[in-house]
């Protein structure tokens, strides 16, 4: 089968990846030991896939990874510094959001992505965002305490 | 009570992995020569396999292996992760020769990548003979109706060949003589749907070989020893052989209490002896893993004019789908849970749970109670609309209360006889006070909408219990070892499904041990590294795996208080354990410095000076099932023109005895109103004519989001449970079955209709509104012609 190369700039590294033209971003980067992004609908609807793309938050279900050539990518990997976690992450940690934690990769990002674009939302702000991720277990309530107190500590 | 670990908001043990993102899921391992697995499922709802011809399929370059029913040993089984022996019908098999719904399994591949996978089942040749489906639970009973189950080897079916998987008749005082007595009489007919669990995380299972040629299984289970159990059995291998490993799981919520998919992930292993993966994707989740059933409910109370109610009786028509799966335990639940909230001293519970040619259903949080509650709940309401009595009052003057002892679940146990249940604590008159405080009943109660505006607002209540555990069935084990930084290995059989299970674990540990939480390390649900735990279900974990966990941390604690003893030379009665030291009670003035000694230092003199491992374990069971108690208040907005329910306000108030972790607690109330709320209101698997499902996806499946949930409140009402470890109960599942009852009685509130079927929808507003008018321009009729004459 033919495949290309491309490179991708990876939670701040360059990367090399040998892939087919029609490999799905979130396969390749499952397979790359990327497992933070989560398979949960392929279809984008549930969210559990989302990476940042040139900082903007996309299903990577739906993406093929040959798109992603050139760009930069941030994945729940590489939003923590070493051990010290993001203010989102401690905070999911210390408001109870995260239950069974597969939803939670997607919804971290997507709620950074809100910060990184307006560092003090709204409720209603942090709601829409989050509408792009399904979570079962939380009724959201924790969650969303969690993204406001996050964008409150980094004021 | 003074505690430093229980009851604090700590966070999740195992929350720093997830919110990294690292390897913790079933499918987050690679394994070297890993194959995929795919099933394909059965098109038609009910079919005989006359020939299939896997050649081409086997021939494909790339595919490892193919089953068919002519592959593999035939063992009836339940799918049912149940302890053992199952109250439930043996009538599964690993594949058949007949297909009994859409998505019923036909054959099962492994290949080299998933498009092989799916290239081969495209290949195999199949020739049913289709036979006519029943999908409707009224017409499966009917005689003449196609039989299911013919095969002759099922066991355990009540009577299979009037497709009745299961019956239940239970009686308490004398029914008859009750509504003899009675001043009132009230009988409605309520109808429930097919909800999704809609994990996040779909069922996977990975097999493989061990070097020992031990079949391991990776899988997204709330039951790993019921399902080394069950593999070992459909499989024919000894469960020596068989190594079930739960990692963390996305979210389970009853669907993966059932063995779904290791059994045919471990033969396409054995079959090929490489690791094979099975993952459903969402659609297949949808048809072909479980789901809540549906219910036709008669339900029938007497009253005394005072609002006594002294008669109560439930008459359920059920369907398991086309698979036994949890038949008689869940429906059982349906009368041992619901009727006993109120004390009516005569009982009747019937129930037929009948097969169809449908999706199979299974354990659903809840587990009978949605359905149950939603008819009594509403049935409550309406007679103490008639009786001109609060709502409130009337639950108050006819609740179960503190001293109580329910009868009803003496006979009626979770398929098979039960055990009486007494109230040793109750939040209900409270979490009624709190929550009607929160929402403004009072207040709310008496408001009139304006006769103008099409939106037309009101609220509604409604009281629901579950238990703590099956009484007498569940039990759990727990093993507690030291290390030599003195800290605490906890191997736990317990199954944490994402509710949290390992963190309040290890919090009733960390207590008992008078360490602080980071001391404690946890391995839960493995079948070779922890001793056995049913799993998580039936609200057990934290009561009855907390029980294991606390007995357990008290034989070490001896254990280290008694090396310690030797250390400081006093009687170890003298000591205690508290923030990672042992030293003498009542320390105050009188206590010196040196009359203590760290648990490192414990540690190191036990394992290397004693030559001693500090460690012990424990097993726990309860005969009794503590209810939780909880009310649910809603306050809707109805538009009168599109039938719109808008929920306003959802307030749940929960007594879960002592939350171990509030946070938690909380969080567990809230994902369970949310479930609730999509099961009152949106979520429902719809089937067509011939049995297949025409919303198989998270867009025509409305599960509600962060902008519909804007209504949720949580109130936490502690109560003290004495079978409890710290008190607690369990609370996960209750506060799913008020969302339902209460915006039904909301909305006859805000607009006076009775919905009387979920869910519910914008059309069955508007016809229930248009009926009202209907029959309203009748009286009007009526009285014009009275007049007349």
């Amino acid at each position: 089968m033919k495949t290309i190369d491309i490179s991708v700039h990876l939670n701040g590294e360059t990367t090399h990846w040998n892939i087919a033209p029609g490999d799905i971003l979130l396969d390749v980067l499952r397979r790359e030991g990327y497992v933070g992004a989560k398979r949960g609908c392929e279809t984008g609807a549930c969210g559990a896939c989302t990476v940042l793309v040139n900082g903007k938050p996309i299903d990577s279900c739906l993406m093929f990874a040959a798109q992603a050539d050139g760009k930069e990518i941030l994945t729940i990997e590489g939003l923590a510094e070493g051990d010290k976690l993001h203010p989102l992450q401690e905070a999911f940690l210390d408001y109870g959001a995260v239950q069974c934690g597969y939803c939670t990769p997607g919804m971290i990002l997507n709620s950074k992505a809100l910060l990184d674009q307006d560092p003090d939302p709204s409720e209603e702000q942090v709601r829409e965002t989050l509408s792009g991720n399904l979570c079962r277990c939380t009724g959201y309530t924790k969650p969303v305490a969690a993204v406001l107190a996050a964008a409150r500590g980094s004021k | 009570m003074n505690t430093s670990v229980v009851g604090k908001n700590l966070r999740k043990v195992d929350g720093v992995k997830l919110v990294t993102g690292r390897a913790a899921f079933t499918d987050d391992i690679q394994l070297p020569g890993m194959l995929i697995g795919k099933i394909l499922p059965s098109p038609h709802a009910h079919a005989r396999i006359r020939k299939i011809d896997a050649r081409a399929a086997r021939a494909l370059p790339g595919v490892h292996a193919v089953l068919t029913w002519e592959d593999v040993p035939r063992v009836p089984h339940t799918t049912a992760g149940q302890a053992w022996p199952e109250p439930s019908p043996y009538d599964t098999y690993l594949l058949d020769n007949k297909v009994r719904f859409v998505g019923d399994r036909v054959a099962a591949v492994a290949a080299e990548t998933r498009g092989i996978a799916e290239e081969a089942l495209r290949l195999i040749e199949v020739e049913y003979e289709v036979l006519p489906a029943v999908l409707d639970m009224e017409a499966a009973i009917r005689p003449g109706a196609p039989v299911i189950h013919d095969e002759p080897d099922s066991t355990n079916i009540h009577d299979a060949s009037r497709n009745i998987a299961g019956h239940i008749s239970k009686e308490l005082g004398d029914i008859a003589e009750g509504f003899r007595q009675a001043d009132l009489i009230f009988e409605r007919e309520y109808r429930t749907h097919r909800q999704q669990h809609c994990p996040i995380e779909p069922h996977i299972s990975i097999a493989w070989l061990d070097p020992d040629n031990r079949l391991v299984i990776r899988s997204s289970t709330q039951v790993p020893f019921h399902a080394r159990r069950q593999v070992a059995m459909i499989l024919q291998i000894p469960v020596q052989r068989v190594h079930v490993i739960k990692p963390r799981i996305g979210g389970g919520f009853g669907g993966k209490q059932e063995m779904l998919l290791e059994d045919i992930c471990g033969a396409l292993a054995l079959a090929t002896r490489r690791p094979v993966k099975i993952e459903y994707t969402r659609a297949e989740e949808f048809f072909m893993a479980r789901s809540r059933h549906p219910h036709i409910l008669r339900m029938k109370m007497g009253v005394k004019r005072d609002g006594t109610i002294i008669a109560s009786e439930l008459k359920v028509l059920a369907t398991t789908g086309a698979y036994g799966s949890h038949a008689n335990t869940v429906q059982g639940n349906t009368g041992s849970k619901v009727l006993p909230l109120y004390r009516a001293p005569n009982m009747l519970f019937e129930c037929d749970i009948v097969y169809t040619n449908t999706s199979v259903a299974g354990a659903f949080r809840g587990y009978g109670c949605p359905q149950g509650f939603f008819a009594q709940e509403t049935l409550v309401d309406e007679i103490a609309h008639e009786l001109g009595i609060d709502p409130i009052e009337f639950r108050l003057k006819n609740a179960i209360r503190l001293g109580d002892t329910d009868e009803l679940s003496a006979v009626l146990g979770e398929g098979r006889k039960g055990l009486p249940r007494v109230v040793r604590s109750c939040g209900l008159p409270e979490c009624l006070e709190r929550g009607a405080a929160a929402i403004g009943w009072a207040r709310k109660r008496k408001r009139v909408n304006d006769p103008a505006s099409h939106l037309k607002r009101g609220v509604g209540v409604a009281a629901t219990m579950q238990g703590s555990g099956i009484a007498g069935v569940d039990w759990a084990s727990a093993l507690l070892k030291m290390s030599e930084d003195g800290s605490f290995h906890l191997m736990a059989g317990a199954s944490d499904v994402g509710a949290g299970a390992d963190t309040v674990l290890a919090q009733i540990a960390a207590e008992t041990l008078g360490v602080t939480l980071d001391k404690i390390t946890v391995t839960s649900g493995d079948t070779d590294f922890t001793p056995f735990d049913v799993g998580a279900y039936a609200s057990s974990t934290t009561i009855i795996s907390g029980g294991a966990v606390k007995k357990a941390a008290e034989k070490v604690r001896d254990q280290v208080l008694s090396v310690a003893a030797k250390m400081l030379d006093v009687p170890a009665d003298s000591l205690e354990c508290r923030d990672n030291v042992v030293s003498a009670k009542y320390a105050g003035e009188t206590a010196c410095a040196t009359k203590s000694v760290t648990m490192t230092e414990v540690a190191l003199r036990a394992m290397y000076k004693d030559k001693f491992q500090i460690m012990d374990g424990a097993s726990h069971f309860n005969t009794d099932s503590p209810p939780p108690f909880c009310v649910t208040f809603a306050e809707v907005e109805v538009d009168t023109e599109t039938g719109k329910i808008n929920v306003l306000n959802l307030v749940t108030a929960v007594d879960p005895g002592v939350a171990i972790n509030p946070m938690q607690a909380e969080g567990q109330v809230e994902g369970a109103a949310a479930q609730g709320l999509g099961y009152a209101l949106t979520e429902e698997m719809v089937l067509d004519g011939s049995g297949r499902m025409v919303n198989p996806n998270f867009l025509d499946y409305k599960m509600f989001g962060p902008q519909d949930l804007k209504c949720l409140k949580t109130i936490l009402v502690e109560t003290h449970e004495p079978l409890g470890p710290y008190g607690a109960k369990s609370i996960s599942e209750v506060p799913i079955n008020g969302p339902a009852p209460a915006v039904a009685n909301a909305v006859f509130n805000a607009i006076g209709v009775r919905l009387r079927k979920l869910p519910m929808r914008p059309e069955d507003v508007l016809q229930a509104l248009r009926e009202k008018e209907l029959s309203a321009e009748k009286t009007a009729a009526e009285l014009q012609e009275l007049v007349t004459v």
